[in-house]
């Protein structure tokens, strides 16, 4: 074959695959939908006073062993969410620490457990459905049976939630699923449960988004009744007064939305949450995966088109060893 | 061509030399520490943590290791699909680099999976999620391995004089060529693809979203024609055999231009992203940028010329280069570029280190065993000296 028949041949290769690339489009997916009966937190950084009442109860309710930051190991001080803690209270400190919910020269409290994404990473990545999200409600869970412990959700998961026990022989992820387990006794999110100011709620994501739209209707300083527990339970709410909330509540648009919902005072990166665009990551790689992978469609033309070539260029070899192309 | 005198033959010889020892106690330190691993867990060997949940026993051993193993698929593309047949000799020593690579890339995932008994999973329905680039990365990468093994077959029944299986199969290798070329083109681009997931947790300097594919599986090619460059000059001065510029030169200006186009889509890519300007910041990964992009592009420099081509010391240069550029494209876009917020901090530890090393050890080893024991190596021709 000569160069230029060479290059042409190059360049009808590269065309079928672009063209294998390009046949189906329409697979090209959106982020998801929320569920029907999507279940999710609201976490209120303004009512949280930071007594950690909700990392002991979720330590408790997940059978979690305590974990030590301190010289003395006295009780459970985990600083982070980790192989042995699903959630952890951290706090935002700025200057002279006057303010609650004060940017400047204030303090405030910020929650981290898994956000139950609308369209999660972890598992789009996961490669053995270890990873699942309820179609009901959107609860997304961890099964250690099925998983293989290659520890893509945690790279992939744009809160770094998902954590892994690296000293175990028999490792697992440790990740919040909404305390799912609990639901058969009839009880919800132990950390919401035990909730104190109703910082954490519980409840349905409509019902959540009710409750965010209330508050930020509220004028600073105004009095109201804060819910406790699970809205859309027994009510346990009790008087206060109403913060100044920023306009933004973490986890409406992010990553195509989140079933954990933030309000707070302080801007959300300073609380350590990551500037996310609207759109999923996983509805980027899945789209770029149906399009070259769809049906494989593109795969099996272009096996087609290799073997009709190789068939021609492929001499048999005879028993002499002779065979050259 | 005088097929007679290209005919591969076993290259005989001693096995037990200092280096083939030194090779052997490598692969045997390797296999100590893996033996801690498994009863220990990952933690105790490895410096993984939750920020670097994948460290060089993925970067390097999964994603290096299988690019540079790609040898045999860059030559079977340009032998059996672009007809190049005077590059025939080279397939069946490449081929052979590359099922080691890959084999080795396939078993040492099993090191780095911390359930790894539940491996199979990937491969079971009701378990295999095929949304996820990582199912594709790991049935295409299986596949291959199977492919391959059935691709050089025939090296293992010449020896085992099994004429007529071999020429059964003979018949029929033309389908496991095809498939042998189709399998790597998939999951070479998908181990690029692995990253779009990651989302902003990548540098923009190697977050390019739809175009990892492309970039991941042209340097996966071209490091396929170093790599042939690479082993050709190492076997031809390791075994005392004439080299093959002959083949070579040629060679090396379809890697040429292969190069040339991949720097034009790299730079491009990140022109248009607008990530250009990150590469201009005092940052160790725009400081790893620039060393990734001078591997490139020296050797576009270095291999100019016809005349440079011919040089037996500037093709095994730029060879190297290349193999360097697209070693750091991986492990910068895996490691160096992956960044998980503050506070995390991953540099392999030594036992990690002397796994990889380990791993290249034995596979060198196995190597040295198979060409001097099957027909691998085309007979020395005097004439080309
Ligand atoms: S926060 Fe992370 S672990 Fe939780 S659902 Fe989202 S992607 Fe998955
Ligand atoms: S570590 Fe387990 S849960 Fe996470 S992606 Fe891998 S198999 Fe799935
Ligand atoms: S829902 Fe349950 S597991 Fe999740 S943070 Fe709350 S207590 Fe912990």
């Amino acid at each position: 074959m000569d160069r230029r028949k060479f290059f042409k041949a190059s360049l009808a290769g590269g065309a079928a695959l672009a063209t294998g690339a390009a046949s189906c489009p329409a697979q090209a997916r959106d982020n998801k939908s929320l569920p029907p009966e999507a279940l999710g937190l609201l976490f209120d950084s303004t009512l949280c006073v930071g007594c950690k009442a909700c990392v002991a109860a979720c330590k408790e309710a997940n059978g979690m062993p305590p974990e030590f930051s301190t010289q003395d190991q006295y009780w459970d001080t985990p600083l982070d969410i980790s192989g042995k803690t699903l959630n952890v209270i951290k706090a935002y400190k700025h200057g002279t620490l006057e303010k609650k919910d004060g940017e400047e020269n204030g303090f405030a409290f910020i929650k981290k457990s898994c956000m139950h994404c609308v369209d999660p990473s972890c598992v789009s990545a996961c490669p053995v459905q270890a990873m699942k999200k309820d179609p009901k409600t959107g609860i997304v869970s961890y099964d250690k049976d099925a998983c293989i412990g290659c520890r893509y959700c945690v790279a992939a998961c744009p809160f770094g939630v998902p954590r892994f026990t690296y000293d175990s022989p028999t490792p697992r992820i440790s990740k919040c699923q909404l305390c799912v387990h609990r639901h058969k006794d009839g009880k919800y999110a132990a950390c919401a449960e035990v909730c104190p100011t109703g910082a954490t709620l519980y409840g349905t994501v409509a019902d959540i988004n009710k409750e965010i739209a209330r508050r930020k209707a509220l004028k600073p300083g105004e009095k109201t009744q804060f819910p406790r527990g699970r809205l859309g339970g027994p009510d346990q709410s009790y008087p206060g007064v109403a913060a100044k909330y920023l306009d933004h509540t973490y986890g409406e648009k992010e990553f195509g939305g989140t079933q954990m919902l933030l309000l707070s005072g302080v801007s959300f990166q300073k609380l350590g949450y990551p500037d996310l665009p609207p759109r999923s990551d996983a509805a980027l790689s899945e789209t770029l995966q149906h399009t070259l992978y769809g049906g494989l469609i593109a795969p099996i033309a272009v096996l087609g088109a290799l073997t009709f070539v190789a068939k021609r260029n492929v001499k048999p070899e005879d028993e002499e060893g002779g065979h050259h192309g | 061509m005088a097929d007679h005198a290209h005919a591969p033959r076993p290259l005989g010889g001693n096995l037990l030399t200092p280096f083939t020892l030194l090779l052997g106690v490598l692969a045997a330190i390797a296999a100590a520490i893996l033996l801690y691993r498994f009863i220990n867990g990952l933690g105790a060997v490895t410096n993984l943590n939750d920020g670097y949940p994948w460290g060089i026993w993925i970067a390097y051993d999964v994603v290096v290791g299988s690019a540079f193993a790609c040898g045999g698929y860059a030559m079977a593309l340009l032998v059996y699909i672009f007809n190049k047949g005077q590059y025939h000799p080279l397939v069946r020593p490449a081929l052979l680099a590359s099922l080691f690579g890959y084999t080795l890339a396939g078993v040492s995932v099993i090191f780095d999976l911390g359930r790894w008994w539940n491996f199979w999973h990937i491969f079971w329905p009701g378990y295999a999620q095929v949304n996820s680039v990582m199912f594709e990365v790991a049935v295409c990468v299986s596949a291959y391995i199977v492919v391959m093994w059935i691709e050089f077959s025939p090296a293992f029944l010449e020896k085992w004089g099994m004429k007529d299986v071999k020429q059964k199969l003979n018949k029929l290798l033309f389908f496991f060529i095809a498939l042998g070329v189709l399998l790597p083109s998939m999951h070479q681009s998908s181990l690029g693809s692995l990253l779009v997931i990651f989302g902003r947790q990548i540098h923009p300097l190697w977050q390019s979203g739809v175009l990892l594919p492309v970039i991941y599986l042209m340097t996966a090619i071209l490091l396929g024609f170093a790599v042939v460059v690479f082993e050709a000059t190492l076997s031809s001065a390791g075994f005392g055999r004439p080299l093959e510029t002959k083949v070579l030169t040629p060679l090396s200006k379809i890697m040429y231009w292969l190069l040339a186009a991949y720097v034009v889509v790299r730079v491009l890519d990140l022109v248009f992203r607008g990530a250009l300007g990150t590469a201009f910041a005092a940052t160790w990964q725009a400081f790893w940028f620039w060393v990734e992009t001078a591997a490139f592009v020296v050797p576009l420099a270095l291999l100019s010329t016809e005349q440079a081509r011919r040089s037996a010391a500037k093709l095994f240069t730029g060879a190297v280069l290349l193999m360097l550029g697209g070693m750091l494209l991986r492990i910068n876009g895996f490691l160096v570029g992956y960044m998980t917020g503050d506070g995390w901090h991953y540099f392999p530890s030594f036992a990690e280190l002397m796994v990889t090393v380990g791993i290249i050890a034995f596979e060198i080893l196995a190597y040295i065993y198979i060409v001097r024991n099957y027909p691998v190596l085309p007979a020395a021709q005097p004439a080309t000296r």
